[in-house]
């Protein structure tokens, strides 16, 4: 897809040599602030019919029966999708090949496992018609009683968590540490069940071509979306053409493909007409994952000094029934602060929900704020101020693996937002300081860390006779402005200036661009475009230096530089030719190249790789009623290199936000009796609204980092949140006296 | 369900549609008018993505009937911009980086220039309140404050 941002936009940013660094406006902007943004459900085929979920309204049991001839008989209604007419798969929706190929529910029987799980698909004329066909099914059900809490089911070591670290990890004698130690806290701490909630719901436009598939849905990852349909239908990858060129957020709710956009394909197939299927909000509290809910508990030694002298840190989460997700949360004790011991150790219970998922730094987040808790508490034990304790353990070397950074700016972050945070006059003691008003004021801290994620990624760049460039990956731009940085690394890469490339991603018939998650989408597809561009060049350059005509002969691929659309000897700048001349002379129309993006394995043995942050919160509590509202949020960031720090400020400020909400919104409630979530809705389940947002500040961090990859960048997508939380956290106890040992902090916590 | 006839005049253009009693405003725009700009978050009126301005006023579509519109003058997000030109909401929201994933964008702009015209865009305190019916799950606030603020000054100029 090539986007149109003719009109009126003014290249505002315009500038000589390096396009990345620049804070461009986002090139899709003009799209999304006129409402021409083409979003999946805004796709309308010729002769398409709507497809509305019926979903369960039981936690577990069994769908006994469906009132279909009802359905039917609704004016509009097509055509009712039950386990008895679903057209037939190539593969088992439960199969699992492999620890990434999560189960689905397909309508493979009359099985109900969790909450709003797909029992039937109606499909209509009309969105109304099906609406109220799904309505008139009026299931009826056999239950069985629901297991929704931590300690309604038996408890297990998981074979793994995370992506497959190990559940349990040791390193040093914890609790010999722990018996040496001067000072020891201990601490348990709760957090919620969380959903995603993406302002765009799931959504699919499915039609068929014989055994061809056009699809239209977001998706974080489209090669593995597609890799998932060839599977499931028995089709060719080539056959199925994905496209997405915007998703209406993701937050990890739209890395793998989910169950109900397969139905969408499947409702297709059976009327053999396009089909249109979007979630309906309460339906996302299900089937397209969730962030488990954890209870963590801290164990910390202290010497003399308030030297950490041990950590330990166990975590116990929940995954489905029927699938395996492990929220890895103790493993956030992995890298922040030195200790000569550490264990981090896991177990974990089956419930009757979804099956949990990547949400935003799964793991990190979650971890997070019960280590930065118990950090301010190990504090706090010691006499110590918050932030000197974190710098009295500053891990100069990855606490876990004793390997050393590739970079870590942390001490900076710390300083820089201390000072602008004011933090030098922070008493002590908690529920001193109050404002104007009368309002317990408090200050606290967090550090946040996350790691420099690589996948694989492949890019293919073009320059033309005209001298114009052309860049294509498959990218994914969920919000995080994949569409302008990676058009930035793309001018570079190509040695052009930005309006001189076409940049096209967003499309699953383009180079695989690996997954837009783990905050290493623009490290990952960046060096395919980067080395895309490289690779190019180096072909014109041939063409130059090999040839007599040129005013470049004789210099070899090294002894020339790429800029503005021509190439120079490096020796003798004014010696140089434009493109166009060159591809001309050659004959040709255009020249390609292809590059590929993954992590560098010698590297990454060597060295750990992570981007730091400091977080420092102000809070505000009533004394009387214990409402608490954030007031000041100030964070500073060393991610490496910034490609456009516009964006990048955006993506810290929406992390940031996300932690407040975690500390103090965020919790989907299930009822004990049911298994049913009581909140599945926006008005209910809260996240932050523009009201609770406080005035909030990023500082940027400098950091040059030649070991994670030849641009240097790590990732800022999802460490805002990881630090935030418990600063939050920490400002509240600073302000009332009163330790928050679960989350989101309730009033009545806080007035005990 | 028998259909009726509906008058609409959106953008500046009149429409005339035969819809059942029960369609919205929101999915007419969308799915009978290809107006697409206007977004659906929850269909419950909690979101704010489907603001369109109805009479001037902002009004959430998803939890109007299109029926109930009929003779009114209705402004969507398709309608903002003149002659290629943006409104200065528009302009600041891009300048301001006010939106990530823009799935609540065109709500998000309707709203705020209903905020400024409603005169409720005096101060940051004020546009956070006023605002404060559109979600944003990226969390692009701050940005759509300092937007609105923006947009606020030019248009008072």
């Amino acid at each position: 897809m090539t986007l149109e941002l003719s009109l009126n936009q003014q290249p505002a940013h315009t500038r000589q040599g390096s396009s990345i660094g620049q804070p461009l406006t986002r090139r899709d902007g003009f799209l999304k602030v006129t409402g021409a943004a083409r979003y999946a459900a805004d796709n309308h085929p010729s002769g398409m019919l709507y497809a509305v979920l019926a979903v369960s309204s039981i936690a577990r049991g069994r769908v006994a029966a469906l009132d279909v001839e009802a359905a039917k008989a609704h004016k509009g209604v097509v055509e009712v999708m039950t386990p008895r007419n679903r057209p037939a798969l190539a593969a088992d929706p439960d199969a699992k090949d492999h620890p990434f190929m999560f189960r689905l529910d397909l309508l493979q029987n009359e099985e109900v496992r969790y909450p709003n799980q797909t029992i039937a698909v109606v499909i209509a004329e009309t969105l109304e018609a099906a609406t109220e066909g799904a309505a008139l099914l009026s299931p009826r059900y056999e239950a069985l009683p629901a297991r929704v809490g931590l300690d309604d089911a038996e408890s297990f070591v998981p074979r793994g968590v995370g992506v497959g670290n190990p559940a349990v990890q040791h390193k040093g004698d914890v609790e010999a540490g722990l018996k040496s130690a001067k000072t020891r806290i201990e601490a348990t701490y709760e957090t919620p069940a969380q959903y995603h909630n993406a302002m765009e719901p799931h959504a699919i436009v499915a039609a068929w071509d014989g055994d061809k598939l056009s699809i239209d849905t977001p998706s974080q990852g489209l090669a593995m979306a597609q890799g998932r349909i060839s599977g499931l239908f028995g089709i060719a990858p080539q056959n199925i053409h994905i496209r997405s060129p915007f998703l209406g957020g993701g937050f990890g709710s739209k890395g793998m493909i989910s169950g109900p956009q397969v139905l969408g394909v499947l409702a297709a197939r059976l009327v053999g007409r396009p089909v249109k299927l979007v979630l309906r909000r309460e339906q996302m509290y299900g089937p397209v994952g969730h962030r488990a809910p954890t209870r963590q508990t801290l164990r910390m030694g202290m010497d003399g000094e308030g030297r950490l002298t041990a950590i330990h840190h166990h975590a116990k989460t929940a995954s489905s029934t029927f699938d395996d997700f492990f929220e890895p949360a103790a493993d956030a004790s992995h890298t922040l602060y030195a200790s000569p011991a550490i264990t981090t150790s896991h177990e974990a219970v089956r419930l009757d929900t979804g099956t949990p998922l990547f949400m935003r730094a799964p793991g990190e987040a979650t971890g997070s704020i019960a280590l930065e808790s118990a950090i301010d508490e190990a504090a706090h034990a010691c006499g110590m101020d918050p932030l000197e304790f974190r710098l009295r353990n500053y891990a100069e070397v990855e606490p876990m693996t004793g390997k050393p950074f590739s970079s870590k700016a942390l001490r900076e972050c710390y300083s820089q937002a201390a000072k602008a945070f004011g933090w030098a006059s922070r008493p002590l003691q908690p529920r001193l300081m109050r404002d104007a008003d009368g309002f317990l004021t408090g200050w606290g801290v967090g550090t946040a860390t996350f790691p420099a994620i690589m996948f694989q990624a492949e890019a293919r760049a073009v320059l033309k006779a005209d001298g114009s460039g052309l860049m294509e990956t498959g990218a994914q731009d969920m919000g995080q402005g994949a569409w302008t940085a990676f058009a930035q690394i793309a001018a570079d890469g190509l040695g052009l200036d930005i309006d001189q490339v076409d940049f096209r991603a967003g499309s699953s018939d383009l180079p695989n661009a690996g997954i837009a998650g783990g905050s290493g989408h623009t490290a990952t597809a960046g060096m395919a475009i980067h080395n895309a561009g490289a690779a190019v060049i180096a072909r014109l350059a041939d063409l130059a230096t090999g040839n007599e005509a040129s005013p470049l002969f004789g210099a070899d691929n090294e002894g020339v530089v790429a800029r503005g659309g021509r190439l120079y000897r490096r020796d003798d700048e004014n010696r140089s030719e434009s493109y166009a001349e060159i591809l001309t002379r050659a004959g040709l129309t255009e020249i390609e190249g292809h590059g590929k993006g993954a992590p560098d394995a010698a590297s990454q043995e060597t060295y750990a790789k992570h981007a730091h942050g400091a977080v420092f919160a102000e809070v505000k509590v009533d004394p009387d009623f214990g409402q608490i509202r954030v007031t000041r949020l100030v964070g500073a960031f060393a991610a490496g290199r910034v490609i456009n720090p516009r964006l990048v400020r955006s993506q810290y400020y929406g992390g940031m936000i996300w932690g407040v909400s975690f500390a103090l919104h965020e919790e989907a409630i299930t009822d004990r009796r049911s298994g049913r979530i009581q909140n599945a809705n926006l008005a209910e389940y809260h996240v932050p609204v523009n009201a609770d947002v406080p005035s909030v500040e990023a500082i940027l961090i400098h950091e040059d980092d030649p070991y994670v990859n030849a641009l240097g960048i790590k990732g800022v997508g999802e460490i805002g949140i990881i630090g935030t939380a418990g600063a939050v956290a920490n400002a509240v106890w600073h302000a009332t006296g009163v330790r928050p040992r679960r989350f989101p902090i309730r009033i009545e916590d806080l007035l005990g | 369900m028998t259909k009726i006839p509906v008058h609409l005049d959106i953008n500046g253009t009149h429409h005339h549609l035969e819809l059942e009693p029960r369609v919205t405003l929101l999915d007419a725009l969308r799915d009978r008018l290809g107006l697409t700009g206007t977004k659906k978050g929850c269909d419950h009126g909690q979101c704010g993505a489907c603001t369109v301005h109805v009479d001037g006023e902002r009004v959430l579509a998803c939890l109007t009937l299109a029926a109930q519109t009929e003779g009114r003058t209705i402004t969507t997000i398709e309608g903002l911009a003149r002659e290629g030109e943006l409104h200065p909401v528009q302009a600041a929201f891009l300048e301001q980086d006010a939106f990530q994933c823009g799935y609540c964008t065109p709500g998000q702009i309707m709203s705020a220039v209903a905020c400024i015209r409603e005169g409720h865009a005096g101060s940051d305190e004020e546009i956070r309140e006023y605002m404060a019916g559109n979600l944003c799950r990226c969390g692009a606030y701050p940005h759509i404050v300092a937007a609105v603020r923006q947009a606020a000054l030019e248009v008072a100029s």
